[in-house]
């Protein structure tokens, strides 16, 4: 077995400062293992047959061919499948294997292992498949009108949200449809792990994941085996950005590792990546806002559609987000807004950072800059006449009771000057290494936008994380199954505990369903909050333990005891005793924690839903060349709340990382599909920004409020950056054009205008 | 398959390539037959730099060369940039300068950067971003990564002068 070499100790700083990341040492000098480092004694590779056909019928399937090369060890379909073959993160509607129809393009068919990855693609070649293929359901406008695709029927979630006086007319209305491409999270480690057959009849699994415990229960499911025997322990991870949060190679890996009594790895290509993971919702939206004439917002109407592709994914989830964020973060009296999300023959759509709040925001913001040019106002000026503020009441009904700096965040970020310079280099003009653009033609736009989403996990759902603290000689060992993405909990655990225990060497154990409870999801902004505060709960016990104890055998006064510096010492007696002499004998605490409760949606789409939310805003310059169609983002400058710092330059690199994001989707990101077939599975035709596209990121402020109830008043910080970038910097494109494009990525040919003959 | 081998040079010392089939890429012979995993395998198509190894005075994507063709070159790795137990100038600001997230394109990075500081160790900020615009960053939106490559660059200009 590979040695994950996650655990570190690094002794240092606590919470507020930039303290550095355990696993840094090891992720620079190449001795990290990911996923896809993984390695065993006599281990086969697996592979995948997926459907070259969005939409077909299995008449044949026949393994006969592939079994008889050599080095070939297994070949398993969906009639290998020991326990229901069907797997969701919120409905089970997605087969493990097809079993008979196919749903889109990719959709696994059979698996095999075999010695070599060579023999693995030979055998693969060798199954022999018939389709008959059927006329793919492509268009979601249809999905409602069409033949179910699947037994669960073709809508998979529609809220209709209704609040206050539906008769509000506003003396000025904008209207606008818009609409956003399918966006991929694009992480850089492909899905990738290793089964290993346990002696117990079980399995243990190494993989990159966000949520270990739901993806146990799902492959515990699919196997027929009790959760116990399903042992799912964190490998490294190559970032996630929600595209880990479904299973994706799991339970094949597992069947394949029981069926062999062997060890099982298998890697996705990145074409095989795209097709085996979801993405981002591409969503068709049509927008009604009533102002009156002093800019007063008086009533939103919309109707946002998601194309949930074939399987359900989090796609309910994410239609409920899209639904209750999808006016902004203004104050708005009156509102109707249905959001819809259905199933297609598209690619499966899911969890991508900002889950469903970054649609919305591209289109909630242009009716905005519409709103602001009709009355002749200040885009700036009419976002913060109308910025919610804690008290007021979202479209949902529910008051915030948190904080809320949405003015503070426009007007720093507004405020802030631009530093960047007029472009002279050629290679920072728009077109860049092509050098193409011509800089007399060049127009400059700049422009401003808003957005904000839920923290943690809403509608009711029982969102906790767990934590396991011992503390023995002196040392502190702290074991969590929040999945470290590359966002840095690692980081974070270490100066929490820091912080409460007064210690220096922190040890943190692998995250795995085996030794503690789950963790929930890294997603959802959640885990700095969830599992800070699991880690926070079970440190605070420990300590609490620790102090009654030395009350006693030592009487003195408990509550003059100090945690500091490796020492407990009494402010007011002479007393003072180490750390690792008081623990010579360990004492540990196991937590649970829990957010305040959320409640469901009513039949209005009315009620007290989420726990907490983060805003931030965007600036964005951008150079574009019209003739040639090309743009350059040259600045981005940011101003987020974050309630409070715990590590700025962990903050710093999610502020930047996001807006990253933010700019691919709004100016070059696009899954592009064809007839249910993506045509751009792969980094040579899918593009994410390089270091020529992405321009500084300033940040302008980071707002820190305090936000009552979260562990250390800390906000969750991951999706905010990806909210607010794409619509600041389609925004922009406008400004620097004068056109109205409605929708992301910009193509060239959206600014170019085609004469048509 | 034959019972042939050829010999590679790795981080200074030679290695063996065993009953090895002719057609495998580089950065499989590396990380699969000769434990060095620390290139990467993002893309495996030459795009995303995560496989970047240098050979002799050149920056390469190793997915995209055959392993036979690198015979009798030097061939360095994220492994071999440092001595084992200590950090290069690069590695160590990668990690003072925050640089590091999931860490799947940082080791191509660092082979690229400090190949880039070798031959320029005043680069410009479009020149380092330029020098690196064949390595994907999904996480950091290089801001760090920029701040990490000026922070060594000036480490050795002070190494220099000593």
């Amino acid at each position: 077995m590979s040695d994950l070499k996650t655990e570190t100790p690094v002794s240092g700083p606590r919470i507020g400062e930039s303290a550095p990341r355990p696993d840094g040492v090891p992720k620079v000098n190449g001795s990290f293992a990911f996923s896809s480092d993984l390695w065993h004694k006599n281990m086969l590779w697996g592979g995948t047959l997926r459907s070259p056909f969005p939409s077909a019928r299995i008449t044949r399937l026949d393994i006969t061919e592939a079994l008889l090369i050599d080095g070939v060890q297994a070949v398993l379909t969906h009639e290998d499948v020991p326990g229901q073959n069907l797997y969701g993160l919120e409905h089970a509607d997605q087969p493990v294997m097809a079993e008979e129809i196919i749903r889109y393009e990719g959709e696994p068919v059979a698996i095999v292992a075999a010695d070599h990855p060579e023999i693995v693609r030979r055998a693969l070649n060798a199954i022999q498949v018939e389709y008959e293929e059927m006329a793919p359901l492509t268009d979601p406008e249809l999905a409602e009108e069409t033949d179910f695709i699947h037994p669960d029927g073709n809508l998979i979630r529609r809220i209709n949200l209704r609040h206050g006086d539906q008769e509000v007319q506003g003396e000025i209305q904008v209207e606008g449809i818009y609409e956003v491409g399918m966006q991929d999270q694009a992480f850089l480690g492909p899905e990738s792990g290793l089964a290993v057959p346990g002696e117990d009849g079980g399995v243990d699994l190494y993989i990159s994941t966000q949520w270990l415990h739901a993806d146990r229960s799902q492959v515990a499911s699919c196997l027929g085996l009790e959760e116990e025997r399903v042992r799912i322990t964190l490998a490294g991870v190559g970032g996630a950005f929600g595209a880990r949060e479904d299973l994706s190679l799991h339970v094949h890996l597992c069947m394949l590792a029981m069926r062999t009594n062997r060890a099982v790895k298998m890697i996705y290509s990145r074409e095989e990546s795209f097709h085996g993971h979801v993405h981002r919702h591409p969503a068709k939206m049509w927008y009604r806002h009533h102002a009156d004439s002093k800019g007063n917002l008086l009533r939103v109407e919309a109707k946002v559609l998601l194309d949930g592709g074939a399987y359900a994914s989090s796609s309910g989830a994410v239609i409920a987000n899209a639904t209750c964020f999808a006016a902004g973060p203004y104050r708005i009296p009156s509102a109707d807004i249905e959001g819809v999300v259905v199933r297609t023959n598209n690619p499966p759509c899911g969890a991508m950072r900002g889950f469903g709040a970054v649609q919305t925001c591209v289109g909630h913001e242009a009716q905005m800059d519409k709103l602001a040019r009709a009355l002749n106002m200040d885009p700036v000026e009419i976002r913060i006449k109308n910025a919610l503020k804690p008290g007021d009441k979202l479209l949902t009904g529910q008051t915030i009771t948190g904080t809320a700096p949405v003015a503070e965040v426009i007007q720093t970020c507004a405020e802030h000057t631009s530093t960047c310079q007029e472009s002279t280099d050629p290679m920072s003009l728009p077109g860049g290494a092509g050098r193409t653009a011509d800089p007399e033609h060049i127009s400059r736009g700049e422009a401003i936008a808003v957005g904000f989403k839920n923290l943690m996990f809403s509608e009711g759902f029982d969102d906790f994380s767990s934590a396991l603290c011992q503390l023995e000689n002196g040392v502190a060992t702290i074991t969590c199954a929040c999945a470290e993405v590359g966002q840095g909990f690692v980081t974070l655990a270490q100066q929490i505990t820091r912080e409460i225990l007064g210690v220096e060497e922190v040890i943190l154990a692998p995250a795995a369903t085996q030794t503690v409870g789950s963790a929930g999801s890294t997603s959802a902004s959640r885990q700095t909050w969830m599992s800070g505060g699991a880690v926070q709960k079970a440190c605070e016990e420990v300590r609490v333990k620790l102090l009654e104890k030395l009350a006693v055998e030592h009487q003195v006064d408990i509550d003059n005891l100090v945690l500091v510096d490796g020492q407990v010492t009494s402010l007011n007696e002479d007393f003072t005793i180490s750390l690792e002499e008081a623990t010579s004998e360990p004492l540990e605490a196991r937590v649970e924690y829990r957010h305040a409760p959320t409640f469901p949606l009513d039949e209005n789409g009315q009620g007290d839903a989420h726990v907490s939310f983060a805003f931030s805003a965007h600036k964005a310059v951008v150079d574009v060349d019209p003739e040639l169609g090309l743009v350059k983002v040259v600045e981005l400058i940011t101003s987020q709340d974050v309630g409070r710092l715990l590590n700025p330059l962990q903050a710093v690199g999610q502020l930047e990382g996001g807006a990253a994001q933010g700019l691919g989707l709004a100016v070059m990101e696009e899954v592009l599909v064809t007839e249910g077939n993506i045509r751009n599975a792969s980094f040579t035709d899918y593009l994410i920004p390089t270091a020529l596209d992405m321009p500084p990121v300033e940040i302008a402020a980071i707002i820190e409020q305090p936000e009552p109830g979260a562990p250390f008043g800390a906000k969750g910080i991951g999706e905010p950056p990806s909210i607010s970038s794409t619509a600041a910097v389609v925004a922009a494109i406008r400004e620097a054009t004068n056109l109205e494009l409605p929708r992301v990525p910009v193509r060239f040919t959206d600014i170019v205008s085609v004469e048509e003959d | 398959m034959s019972n042939d081998f050829y010999t590679l040079k790795v981080n200074g010392e030679n290695h063996q390539v065993l009953d090895a089939w002719t057609g495998e890429s580089l950065l499989w012979v590396l990380r699969e037959r000769l434990g060095f995993p620390g290139a990467k395998n993002a893309c495996e198509e030459g795009e995303c730099g995560s496989c970047s190894v240098r050979i002799d005075e050149e920056i390469v994507c190793s997915c995209l060369v055959l392993a036979g063709s690198a015979i009798d070159q030097e061939i360095t790795t994220i492994e071999g940039l440092a001595p084992e137990g200590e950090l290069g100038d690069v590695q160590q600001a990668f990690i003072e300068a925050g640089a590091v997230q999931c860490g799947f394109c940082t080791p191509g990075l660092l082979v690229t950067i400090d190949h880039l500081l070798e031959e320029n160790q005043n680069p410009d900020d479009l020149t380092v971003r330029e020098a690196i615009s064949g390595n994907l960053c999904r996480c950091t939106g290089y801001g760090r990564i920029l701040e990490a490559v000026q922070i060594a660059a000036a480490s050795r200009r002070g190494e220099n002068h000593e």
